[in-house]
């Protein structure tokens, strides 16, 4: 076995040189030997696997677990219908409606899934019942293999107070501070001193920041505290105050680790999550940068004491909380899952770590010792999110109207739960995929993240592309300069502010410029699609379809609006009026409403579906466009270098009926005062709806008519009082009679 | 097993027979395809290019005069009023990237003391929803869009062309009605105002849709457009729909109302029932109009000549520059040229089937396809003669009965005279010619390259023969004959008058009256002056022939096959 895998591992560092590696050769890793020693009540192999998740996630599991041969079964709530996951499975089981406590959280429904298709196992997936002990419990007494740690270790691990408990006594470096119930000031203030400043005062109920108290010194300590103490006295009845060291610019880092049912524990490097937003983490990468080797092994060597602390087997992931000024690191907390980022890190190993969860469920030994994981290049992942950058990077929902993710490749991938055509829901999270490539060293990745970034297709909603786009792009990301408070504290640089005049006009500028490439594709598009079919069917027609369009002794012309979406300023009209001049040789002059600009010519060829190839001023490139239509709206999005911009085109109004309600009531008419309702037919007064007086809306009923057996709702013209309303019902009317009138107050 | 022994073939060398039959294309072009048969070296390919260039860029700066509407002034008095420009409203309705046919852009054009920039109408043809359509917009910015005699020509002019070609017509409304200081001219006549009426009604009859826009006001006379049309839209705003405005109104009844309340969209569209779509606005008015053709249903009108006939949807472009065009034509009438040199540049592949092509040689006549579309040519290569008229007559009996639409390229200077002429029977074979042109039914369009004199302009199909289309290269002259032959004539006269008179005339003065004749002929003979009095369809440039003949053919293909009846040939 040990030979085995050290082959394994030259093989790995020869092939590493070429090409990166992924999960190829796993199933040759696990040696069948260590499965038939095992003495798992259920020695029989996993042969089907629930996956008891949704989205990228599942289908990711779906993906490894056909690979090895293994029969996958999905559950999914009504939501879920027609979800990518549900359909890469081999077997689907409804399990409730979209509410996740209904559904995803139902731990019944899906072990009663498991039961009615067969499924020896469960796979959690990350989120929703994967960090239950409950739910890991009721599967262990079912007979169903949970594919994660046992419930003992997830239960350890939930409780936050305990869980540090345990690391601190198996000397896991924790955050030096105080937890005792001695709250003399005296005693306190000593304890300060002992931690060392800044420090930060915390009551230990609560929370919201309330209380909370940063130190700088010693002699802001006395004030700090008594004020702490009141207040938490004040919002939570117990005064009772904890202290802790302050890490000003902390780095966090996570351990991969991992452990077999035979008492192995390996750890698999380190994760660098410090880019986060709304505590969220959006691009992570491993290894970490700016890390020396002995911080990465002490490193890796606290998460596996960690891990061995709780008897822990399966995937697993242990927080750190990195000093950058000290170079210290602190135990923060263990997740007892598979992570959201795991595939950073099986990009640097080349592992699969589902196969690797699958078969320690399975009682097979780890495929190899710690010095044998291999360690090469560096990966990125960077988190698509559905959501709105500029108004707080709230959750955003909609239909993925164009959803085109970059191409994978062996360096690229693309973990996604979602098609073009589907609803990212308010259910669920809305993450619609995971970017992840890697390199040979950092730079070579991020240059590759960028790419991937500029070239990731998605228009129907709002995303964070571009953002991370920004991110990525930042010098101090660049050089690795990562920190929790990274997006705070480069915030100027991230987001662009209205009152940015340059940065503004320079945005202006390129939108300029985008929508004059808009105009050349749209134009060239449909022009192409009339040519292929006529638009009656009556192709003896197509020479009035020639490009370009003939005109006598002149150029044809047309006139383009469109307005530009600005994400970050949607203030402000932001219409571009273009000019299109189709020149004889086939290419668009293209000019838009300001005078000083001179306008440009392009040439655009269509390559097919949403691909063009432009010619603007001499320089050509390759852009993509995607057209919906939405709420009478077309709406297109240009993706071109690496920006990606998006307009709206008001849709004549072919598609609307003309509007009702811009025509008056017809039985207003000059001989009757204004606002006089007449009747608009003889006929019987069958309900009276209002009393007169009764202030209405304007198309409020407020009397029914029944003549020629069709009932007649007569409604207010206006908004207003009601008066002279006299009619009762019952009461015959004749054509044209006053009704009542509807008065201004 | 057949390919396998072609490749074997190959390796025989000379011996393939597929080689040899391989034509190459520098001496041997394949049958029926046109050499190039010009010198671009020669001098006279020069001076007719830089004479050609000249009447062109001349044609650019009247035609970009015209194009501006009438005047910076009334441009932006209208862009106020949220109204588009005609031409602009055309744009908007046709289908987007395609095509349009504008006719007559210099009709009015120096006709009256002021300017009247394409008599303040535009007229044209152009797919809507994949259905041709003819346009007739009012220019509200040429004298507020009302109506001159030559307005009404050319009103009347688009009317015939849609009932030839049975095209639905969209008429875009925004004018004051008639032009009243001319009233005498606009109304009384057969072919006056009124007749528009008449014509929508006809052609309304005849299935032929007749749909109205009203964009701007609508007054009077003009009142019945959009009454007239099968179906109509109104602007809110713009639109206005009256008898009499309400200037009128209170001089007649002393009511004091608003256009809007006395003939706006809202009391039409409501009240009235005088128009039948309401639009908010006028690009949602054009936009109800696009949807209106939409909704047509033809159904029931099969046998469109369209449908009949084999087109080609793959077609060759000619094998020579369609630019030389300019190059060709010599500004001076009395140069001759190959017509074949034009042919070879307008049709297909310039691939030219001649017919009796030993026979009557100065007409030449042939098959040959424009845009897949299959077309018979007729052109002039000198004076026709007996043979030539002959000729000519047999070649449109052949298109007749084959329904094959008929180019006619005019450069033609009569029909031969003299004794000989005469007794051979030149007047008997013309009018055989004659009779077979009037008779064709056919589509017909005719192309005056040249000349244009005399019984020649009958029998090549001159305005008075209905081609469905008629267009002028910027050279192209016409006239009962030459101005210098009509200044020998007059001055004959004129000399025998004196003579008798007992007035003697002196070389000068005679010179004198010869060069005021010529001037004459010279300034009624130009095909401006045709051009404004509506005697054509339009001037174009050489190098739009073939297109404008293409979309000339697939407009008039748009109706059924008519069978042709001729009447007695003299023989």
């Amino acid at each position: 076995m040990a030979s085995m895998a050290s082959l394994l591992h030259r093989k790995l560092q020869h092939q590493h040189n070429r090409k990166p590696f992924f999960f190829f050769f796993q199933s040759c890793l696990f040696s069948d030997s260590a499965s038939s020693s095992s003495s798992s009540s259920s020695s029989q192999s996993i042969e089907k696997i629930l996956v008891a998740n949704r989205g990228e996630i599942a289908c990711r599991i779906m993906r490894t677990a056909k690979r090895l041969g293994i029969r996958t079964v999905a559950v999914y709530s009504d939501a879920d219908r027609d979800a990518l996951h549900v359909k890469s499975a081999d077997e689907a089981v409804l399990i409730g409606p979209p509410p996740a406590r209904l559904s995803y959280l139902n731990a019944s429904s899906i072990v009663d899934a498991a039961f009615r298709t067969g499924a020896q196992a469960i796979h959690p997936g990350y989120g929703f019942l994967s960090e239950s002990a409950d739910f890991a419990q009721i599967c262990e007494h079912k007979g169903l293999k949970f594919i994660g740690p046992p419930a003992s270790a997830i239960r350890d691990m939930g409780d936050k107070s305990a869980s540090k408990r345990i690391m601190g006594a198996a000397g896991v470096p924790l955050v030096p501070g105080y937890h005792g119930n001695e709250q003399g000031i005296d005693l306190m203030k000593l304890e300060a001193d002992k931690i060392g400043y800044p420090i930060i005062i915390k009551p230990t109920h609560g929370g919201g920041g309330k209380g909370m108290r940063i130190v700088n010194s010693p002699n802001e300590f006395v004030e700090s505290f008594l004020g702490a103490q009141r207040e938490a006295a004040a919002s939570f009845g117990i005064n009772t105050i904890l202290l802790e060291k302050y890490i000003t610019q902390p780095r966090h880092i996570e351990v991969q680790i991992f452990g077999d049912k035979h008492g192995n524990v390996l750890h698999l490097y380190e994760r660098d999550c410090s880019v986060q937003r709304r505590h969220q983490k959006i691009i992570e990468e491993a290894p970490a940068p700016n890390v020396s080797i002995d911080f990465r092994s002490h490193l890796g060597q606290a998460a596996v004491s960690a891990a061995k602390a709780v008897g822990y087997h399966n995937a697993g992931t242990v927080e750190f909380i990195v000093d950058t000024i000290s170079g210290q690191f602190y135990f923060m907390e263990m997740n007892t899952r598979l992570q959201v980022e795991h595939p950073v890190t099986e990009m640097i190993v080349g592992q699969d770590l589902v196969e690797w969860q699958i078969r320690v469920a399975n009682g097979e030994a780890l495929p190899m010792g710690q010095s044998q994981v291999p360690l090469a290049g560096h990966a990125f992942e960077a988190r698509i999110y559905a959501e709105n950058v500029a108004k707080g990077f709230l959750p955003a929902t909609g239909v993925l109207h164009h959803y085109h993710p970059v191409l994978v490749s062996s360096t690229v991938r693309v973990e996604t739960g979602v098609e073009q055509g589907d609803t990212v829901s308010m259910h669920y999270d809305p993450m619609i995929a995971k970017l992840v490539v890697w390199g040979e060293n950092r730079a070579a990745a991020l240059v590759k993240l960028k790419d991937c970034l500029s070239k990731f297709q998605v228009a129907g909603l709002p995303t964070n592309i571009n953002f991370l786009q920004k991110l990525a792009k930042h010098w101090a990301f660049e050089n690795g300069d990562v920190e929790t408070h990274f997006i705070e504290r480069f915030k100027d640089d991230l987001f662009v502010s209205p009152t940015n005049a340059v940065s503004a006009k320079e945005a202006h500028e390129a939108a300029r410029f985008n929508a004059t490439l808009v105009a050349a594709c749209v134009i060239s598009m449909e022009h192409s699609l009339l040519k292929e079919n006529s638009p009656a069917g009556n192709s003896s027609l197509s020479i009035w379809y020639s490009s370009p369009p003939f005109r006598v002794h002149h150029c044809a012309r047309h006139t383009m609006e469109i307005e530009w979406e600005n994400e970050y300023d949607s203030s402000g009209s932001n219409v571009l009026t273009l000019t299109i001049t189709y020149k004889p040789n086939g290419n668009y002059l293209i000019e838009t409403g300001e005078s000083c600009s001179p306008g440009f010519e392009v040439k655009a060829t269509h390559l097919g579906n949403h691909d063009f190839r432009v010619e603007a001023d001499g320089v050509s490139m390759d852009v993509s466009l995607a057209v919906y239509f939405k709420d009478q709206t077309k709406h297109i999005h240009i993706w071109c270098g690496s920006h990606h911009h998006q307009f709206r085109q008001k849709i004549g109004r072919e598609l609307s009926g003309d509007d009702e309600a811009q025509h008056k009531p017809s039985f207003d008419t000059a001989s009757h005062p204004q606002g006089a309702v007449v009747a608009p037919m003889a006929g019987l007064v069958v309900k009276v709806l209002v009393k007169d007086g009764t202030k209405v809306e304007e198309g409020q009923p407020i009397l029914v008519l029944e003549a020629m057996k069709m009932e007649h709702v007569v409604k207010a013209p206006c908004t207003g009082c009601v008066h002279g309303l006299v009619v009762t019902a019952g009461q015959q009317v004749s054509d044209g009679s006053v009704l009542f009138s509807v008065k201004d107050q | 097993m057949l390919r396998v022994l072609a490749r074997r073939a190959g390796c025989w060398g000379s011996l393939n027979p597929w080689m040899i039959a391989q034509p190459r294309r520098d001496f041997c072009l394949g049958l029926g395809v046109l050499p190039d048969s010009i010198d671009r070296t020669s001098d006279s390919f020069t001076r007719n290019s830089n004479a050609m260039d000249e009447l062109i860029s001349d044609l650019q700066s009247h035609i970009a005069k015209v194009l501006s509407g009438g005047g910076a002034e009334a441009v932006k008095r209208n862009r106020s009023r949220n109204k588009l420009l005609p031409r602009e409203r055309i744009d908007r309705l046709l289908d987007p990237g395609s095509s349009f046919l504008e006719l007559s852009q210099l009709a009015g054009h120096e006709l009256y003391e002021e300017a009247l920039p394409s008599a303040g109408i535009i007229t044209g043809i152009g797919p809507v929803h994949g259905r041709l359509c003819m346009f007739v917009a009012n220019d509200p910015t040429v004298k507020g869009g009302t109506y001159y005699p030559i307005t009404v020509k050319k009103h009347l002019r688009a009317q015939e062309i849609a009932t030839q070609c049975k095209l639905p017509c969209i008429y875009l409304v925004d004018s004051g009605g008639a032009f009243l200081p001319k009233q005498a001219d606009v109304f009384p006549d057969k072919d006056n105002f009124g007749r528009i009426f008449y014509n929508q009604a006809v052609m309304s009859a005849e299935g032929i849709p007749q749909i109205a826009l009203v964009l701007g006001s609508c007054t009077a006379g003009g009142a019945y457009i959009p009454a007239m049309a099968d179906e109509s839209v109104m602007v809110k705003g713009n639109g206005t729909i009256f008898l009499a405005g309400p200037p009128l109104v209170k001089a007649a009844t002393g009511e004091e109302v608003s256009a809007e309340d006395l003939g706006g969209a809202t009391v039409h569209c409501k009240t009235s029932g005088v128009s039948d779509y309401f639009a908010q606005d006028e690009l949602h008015g054009l936009a109800l109009g696009r949807n209106i053709i939409k909704n047509l249903h033809m159904a029931g009108k099969e046998g469109l000549l369209s449908r009949l006939e084999t087109v080609n949807h793959e077609f060759k472009e000619p094998l020579y520059d369609v630019k030389e065009l300019r190059s060709i034509a010599p500004t001076d009438l009395k140069q001759s040229f190959d017509i074949r040199s034009v042919i070879a540049r307008i049709v297909d592949g310039s691939e030219f089937d001649e017919f009796k092509k030993l026979y009557g040689t100065t007409l030449v006549t042939g098959f040959a396809r424009i845009f897949g579309q299959p077309v018979g040519i007729i052109g002039n290569n000198g004076i026709l003669f007996n043979e030539s008229a002959l000729k000519g007559a047999h070649f449109i009996e052949l298109c007749t009965q084959r329904n094959i639409p008929l180019v006619f390229l005019q450069n033609i200077t009569g029909f031969m005279v003299g004794s000989r002429s005469e007794a051979n029977g030149i007047a008997k074979s013309g009018a055989k010619m004659v009779m077979a042109v009037s008779c064709a039914k056919v589509p017909k369009i005719t192309i005056i390259i040249g000349g244009s004199f005399g019984a020649g302009n009958y029998a090549m199909c001159g305005r008075a023969y209905s081609p469905n289309f008629m267009f002028l290269w910027p050279n192209a002259k016409i006239s009962v004959m030459g101005g210098a032959q009509a200044a020998g004539v007059l001055a004959q006269i004129e000399k025998g008058n004196k003579k008798k008179q007992g007035i003697q005339w002196n070389k000068e003065e005679e010179e004198r009256f010869k060069a005021k004749v010529v001037e004459a002929y010279e300034k009624e003979g130009s095909s401006y002056y045709s051009t404004a009095r509506l005697w054509d369809d339009g001037i174009i440039d050489p190098a739009d022939t073939r297109k404008i003949i293409g979309l000339c053919i697939s407009a008039s293909m748009n109706r059924p096959a008519e069978d042709t009846k001729y009447g007695v040939f003299r023989m």
